[in-house]
């Protein structure tokens, strides 16, 4: 009974707030080809949205768009209420908006503490690394992020020694060890074994119990409706229909997902 | 940190380290009037410096998962310079800091080329080599410069003196930026980008590190340190001739590669390519030493080479 009533205040002041991310008509050519063609939605805080569609309805874009690596050739983002325009991955990751991609998580040769740390180095004088800080910082960090308490796998560790479902788990806690607001995640199961992918998921659903956001694409249609509260369906650059998790029910949406793919458009 | 941690952290450096003693040995055992005597590590540590200052910074390029093959060239172009300032003008420091930064200019050239307009290394600076090696011959038409005026001067003395009236201060230079390169390689965070670039770029352009300016910084240290190394040996030889540097290519390379860096990049070590030069400097002395002919050189060192290589190689695929 308490879970429940806390969870209502929960919502309730998930209401209130402005969103974390707005996208109001974005638009983005290149050259003659229109990739996106106007797409508005809102990312709440703590919320897990899921960013469904086929292949080239322009989710990996929009992906690009709201990281800084293309600028929208119109429309607006705004960030907590503020509206704000990114000019590279550096900007975005400052921001608070980090992307954690399966491949280009981490270097699998080089230390975790090396990793969790690279770009947002802890240095002292001339630009020397703190490597006692920094490695006991990333202890602190894989024990209180993901559990990790393993002998085998420690600070020193390389990190091609991990599975590609931790990996993912270290880039996902790394960003959350630096406060990011919003974590995207592009295709975060594909190709891993399935006991991975169960981490994996985990790991995503850790990123709303620590309150911040998450955008995530994936192609399989039982993870997203497992983990994400929303589902924005894109269809050729446009936002073909959202649904909260309450609203449609898993088979409704792979039927949904069917029928776009077949008729390339949803009926009702 | 157990001794048994460190050896399987440090596999690669431990072995090469291994071989290198294990040559000496060899050395001493075989040809103990040579190598017992002090005179030898003196003549030994006066000659490999130069490479050694070369490996040292084309560590820093192989690690990125590239090649520079232009040094030998820009060694000799920016030696030519400071040659011809120093002849006609007679100021040291004005030679000097012209050299340098002909080493610089040319080495980010090389880096401008192979980022921004997306020549791979290996072809870029097979072109370069060529270029800057032509310009010296078309400039200089086979002649060589001397530079016996250097003798004797407070300049010369620092450069390649001996200290005590022993140690070769050139060699000092090389430890010096051996041990300087070697902290900013392992411990700044400079050297810690390059590894990243070297092994995932894509990762490390998503962490926000400019990896075009990473490579450039790198081919420019590059660049600094074969005018360091031509200067150098500019003012041991104390004349220029137009080959001046063409030798250094293949050692230097050999030494990067002994020394247990990774062609793929994302993974090296100082320490590897220090052993590693003083594995390729005193080859050739120690073949001969031990009462085989120069004749023998190429062959064992090639055999040192393959040898080191493959069992990295095994090495990497046992810890997968």
């Amino acid at each position: 009974m308490a879970g429940f009533f806390s969870d209502l205040t929960v919502r309730e002041s998930i209401d209130v707030t402005t969103p974390l991310l707005q996208l109001t008509d974005i638009r983005l050519a290149f050259g003659r080809l229109n990739v996106l063609k106007g797409v508005s939605f809102d990312i709440q805080p703590g919320e897990i949205v899921a960013l469904v569609g086929d292949n080239g309805a322009g989710k990996s874009s929009l992906i690009k768009v709201i990281t800084g690596v293309h600028r929208p050739s119109s429309g607006e983002i705004a960030f907590k209420g503020k509206r704000i325009t990114l000019n590279s991955v550096k900007a975005s990751r400052e921001m608070g908006i980090e992307t954690v991609y399966q491949e280009r998580a981490l270097a699998d040769q080089q230390e975790l503490w090396r990793n969790v740390f690279v770009g947002r180095e802890l240095t002292t004088a001339l630009g020397f690394l703190d490597i006692k800080k920094q490695k006991e910082e990333t202890r602190r960090l894989l024990r209180d992020y993901m559990g990790f308490t393993s002998e085998v796998i420690n600070v020193d560790s390389e990190v091609k020694g991990l599975s590609g479902g931790e990996k993912q788990g270290v880039a996902i806690a790394r960003a959350l060890y630096f406060n990011a607001e919003l974590i995207i995640l592009d295709e975060p199961t594909t190709g891993l074994a399935l006991s991975e992918q169960r981490k994996v998921l985990n790991f995503i659903r850790n990123i709303r119990d620590k309150g911040k956001s998450a955008i995530f694409i994936d192609h399989n249609v039982f993870h997203v409706h497992d983990v994400a509260d929303r589902f924005i369906i894109l269809d050729k650059g446009q936002v073909a229909a959202q649904f909260t998790k309450d609203e449609i029910t898993r088979d409704q949406l792979i039927g949904m997902m069917v029928e776009l793919h077949e008729k390339g458009a949803i009926a009702s | 940190m157990t001794l048994h941690q460190f050896l399987a952290r440090n596999r690669i450096p431990v072995v090469v380290t291994a071989i290198c003693v294990l040559l000496f040995l060899v050395y001493i055992i075989g040809a103990p009037q040579t190598f017992l005597n002090s005179g030898i590590y003196a003549a030994l540590m006066g000659t490999i410096a130069f490479s050694g200052i070369l490996a040292i910074a084309a560590t820093f390029i192989v690690t990125l998962g590239e090649i520079d093959l232009s040094f030998p060239s820009i060694m000799g172009l920016s030696a030519y310079v400071f040659a011809y300032l120093y002849s006609t003008q007679g100021s040291f420091p004005l030679a000097a800091v012209a050299c340098l930064c002909v080493g610089l200019l040319l080495g980010w050239l090389n880096g401008v080329i192979i980022t921004k307009v997306g020549v791979p290394s290996i072809v870029l600076t097979i072109g370069t080599m060529f270029l800057w090696r032509g310009l010296i011959h078309v400039l200089v038409q086979g002649q060589s410069i001397s530079l016996f005026e250097m003798d004797g001067t407070i300049w010369n003395s620092l450069m390649v003196g001996k200290i005590a009236g022993y140690l070769p201060a050139q060699f000092v230079w090389f430890l010096a930026i051996a041990i300087g390169l070697g902290l900013i390689y392992r411990k700044h965070r400079f050297g810690s980008h390059v590894l990243f670039v070297g092994d995932n770029a894509a990762s490390a352009r998503m962490v926000g590190i400019d990896t075009d300016m990473v490579k450039i910084k790198c081919f420019m240290l590059m660049g600094l340190m074969a005018a360091v190394a031509g200067l150098l040996s500019l003012a041991f030889n104390q004349s220029f001739f137009p080959t001046h540097g063409d030798s250094m290519l293949l050692p230097t390379l050999a030494a990067v590669f002994i020394g247990g860096t990774s062609v793929f990049g994302g993974k090296g070590t100082i320490w590897g390519t220090v052993m590693g030069v003083l594995i390729m400097g005193s080859l050739e002395t120690g073949i001969v030493s031990l009462g085989l002919t120069g004749f023998w050189y190429q062959f064992i060192a090639g055999l040192t080479i393959v040898a080191s290589v493959v069992s990295y190689a095994l090495l990497l695929k046992k810890v997968g």
